[in-house]
């Protein structure tokens, strides 16, 4: 019987590891992920799991750490912030070239300068093409289930990838909320034990990732890009697996919410999602017509799912914690492409607030609603900047 | 350690090493003592450019190749997963040049000597970074000539001492650390199987010079990785049990006998 528990979402995503039966863990602290490892210290010190623990000496040590215990073919985990994770940026593209599968959480801030330890998104978005898997949820709970999930998809012998578990720092990260925390044997049902094709045996020498001359690189870089591909339709299995046993569902890529009718829908990524949902439930009682897409993952990117759901409507608002500075946020980008060629395709705008740890709140998001409704021509890499002093509005 | 009891099977082959590279050479006499049951961990130096261009595997051992400052991270992932897979009798030993051992490397070997975690750190020292080309590095000596310390009308080469790697590795309290020359292959392989023996982490600094880096023909590596230690350029030394020992070899020789065989010396003698 799962126990129903007052977590926060690094206190759940320590649980989710050791329910996962993590063997290896590396990490160096930073705000706000170091509850996460804190606890997990905790755990082992209890003797509650029976991992290896490498308290190194930073975040790129961390990340070579977690490589170097995973071509052994162990089970591993770190987690990081911001400037950390900023820090592992050239171990991000060895993890995943190598293809191993981490998991790593990524407790959100934003990036200095000017310094910060506040949430946004800015610092996992700007790490978009490192080829991990990233998966930004809304809640405690989801940060445990998704952990558990992304062992299972990114250890699947079609997709060997690491995987990014988001969750909006403080907001999530220090937040508890009451979470189911399953049984070890379902876990253990749900999950199998990790078995790397390729792990290192002194009896058949390999070497982990090798040099490559151009024709044999772009081989190597192809098969990334299919695992990638083969990872949504996994993320969606998983999913749907862990529902049937948890009776918990995500939607593994996206997770849609009353978009069927929608004349407008606003479009969201991490915690902020529970507030639109709130500010959709309120407008819906008011007889509006508008919907919530939840992006989930945000690589691999579902764009045919988002096209299909998101061609109904008139009008789609993107509403996200990060910037793609010189153009708008990356999101809104990325949801635009995938309308690209509709015939009669929504308007699409694009918000973004939420920066350093700024707050989103229902009355800005019911705003944006209805400035959905005016009609107005979007513009071009032009951003809808919230809470900026004068209200300026360029568009 | 004699020469004549080394097992005859090489472990390293098929490498694309410089013909006389001194680098190769301390990998190949390192693993006739170290012997299958070991993994290499090394950066992209000259070492992995050489030996792990895929398909190619030049080493009869695993090889896990790591970001440039991480050799010594990595290294205590393989530890800890070689431990969760109770393969705990595998030798783990991370290779690495100077620049990815006395620069970029060093905070992380730092970290792992100070956890004290259970492997052989080598650095095989070509005084420069070879691979890219001959810029300084912190072990660059005194004077050379590297493309970073151009001779001219202002510059007389390198214009700091080498960094002193076995008083910083030393100073982590280590249970073993020790110098070598490829030139005195008995010494460095009797220090490598003290390294194997050693409790905890185990560090060697061997010279390995560098006929295109130093610019010298390559028949000369080895007289000149002998001559470095007669001239005093090099010292052999081990740090054991927190003392030191300088060891003596005879046949001292001036400085100006190394120097002049170099081209990045050129402009002392």
């Amino acid at each position: 019987m799962a126990l129903r528990r007052f977590l926060n979402g690094n206190e759940a995503l320590a649980e989710a590891v050791k329910l996962a039966g993590v063997e290896v863990v590396a990490a160096y602290p930073i705000t706000p992920q170091s509850p996460v490892v804190e606890k997990i210290a905790e755990f082992i010190s209890k003797g509650e799991m029976e991992s290896e623990y490498i308290r190194v000496e930073s975040e790129h040590a961390a990340l070579a750490a977690c490589y170097g215990a995973a071509v052994t073919g162990t089970r591993v985990f770190t987690a990081t912030s911001s400037q950390g994770l900023a820090y592992m940026f050239e171990m991000l593209h060895y993890v995943s070239g190598s293809r191993m599968p981490v998991v790593m959480a990524v407790a959100n801030r934003g990036m200095a300068a000017p310094w910060t330890i506040w949430a946004d998104h800015q610092d996992s978005v700007s790490c978009r093409d490192t080829g991990w898997v990233q998966l930004y949820v809304e809640n405690a709970q989801e940060a445990l289930d998704t952990c558990l999930q992304a062992y299972k998809v990114g250890e699947d012998p079609q997709v060997l990838l690491p995987v990014m578990i988001c969750l909006d720092g403080y907001t999530l990260s220090h937040t508890e909320e009451p979470v189911e925390v399953p049984e070890k044997e379902e876990v253990d049902a749900f999950l199998p034990p990790l078995r790397l094709p390729v792990a290192l045996d002194v009896e058949n020498p390999v070497v982990f990732c090798a040099g490559a001359g151009p024709e044999l690189y772009t081989e190597f870089k192809y098969q990334q890009q299919q695992a990638m591909y083969a990872a949504l339709l996994k993320l969606k299995e998983a999913d749907a697996e862990f529902a049937a046993r948890f009776g918990r569902s995500y939607g593994g890529t996206v997770e849609p919410y009353q978009c069927e009718d929608a004349a407008v829908i606003l479009v969201t990524m991490g915690a902020v999602t529970g507030t639109a949902r709130e500010v959709v439930d309120g407008l819906r009682a008011c007889d509006q017509k508008v919907g919530l897409l939840k992006i989930k993952s945000f690589r691999p990117f579902p764009a045919q799912e988002i096209r299909d759901i998101l061609s109904r409507a008139g009008a789609v608002a993107i509403l996200e914690r990060d910037c793609s500075y010189g153009y708008e946020g990356a999101l809104c980008t990325e949801v635009k492409a995938a309308l690209l060629g509709l015939d009669g395709p929504p308007k699409v705008y694009g918000f973004i607030g939420g920066l350093g740890g700024h707050d989103i709140t229902r009355e800005q998001i019911t705003a944006i609603y209805r400035y959905c409704l005016e009609g107005v021509q979007p513009g071009y890499g032009t951003d809808h900047f919230l809470d900026v002093a004068g209200a300026r509005d360029e568009n | 350690m004699k020469i004549k009891d080394l097992p005859q099977e090489e472990l390293v082959t098929g490498s694309y090493a410089c013909a006389g590279c001194g680098g190769i050479l301390a990998v190949r006499l390192a693993l006739k003592v170290l012997g299958k049951n070991t993994v290499i961990v090394t950066t992209p130096g000259c070492l992995l450019g050489v030996t792990t261009f895929y398909p190619q595997l030049a080493f009869k051992v695993p090889c896990v190749n790591i970001t440039f400052p991480s050799t010594a991270a990595a290294i205590s992932g393989v530890v800890a997963g070689l431990k969760k897979r109770g393969r705990e009798g595998i030798k783990v030993v991370g290779i690495a040049g100077d620049g990815g051992t006395v620069d970029i490397g060093l905070q992380a070997l730092s970290g792992a000597l100070e956890r004290g975690d259970n492997f052989i750190f080598i650095c095989y020292d070509n005084e420069a970074y070879m691979n890219t080309g001959v810029q300084r590095s912190g072990a660059t000596p005194l004077g050379a000539n590297t493309t970073t310390t151009p001779v001219g009308k202002n510059s007389r080469g390198e214009d700091r001492p080498k960094k002193d790697m076995l008083r910083i590795v030393a100073a982590h309290d280590i249970a073993y650390a020790a110098t070598a020359s490829i030139g005195y292959p008995a010494d460095y392989l009797r220090k490598v199987a003290k390294a194997m023996q050693a409790r905890g982490a185990a560090y060697l600094h061997v010279l390995s010079p560098c006929p295109p880096g130093w610019g010298y023909a390559s028949e000369l590596t080895v007289e000149l990785a002998r001559l470095a230690v007669q001239t005093g350029a090099w010292q052999l030394a081990e740090y054991e049990g927190g003392e030191f020992k300088i060891q003596k070899v005879g046949r001292e020789k001036p400085l100006s006998a190394y120097y002049a065989l170099q081209a990045r010396f050129a402009h002392l003698v």
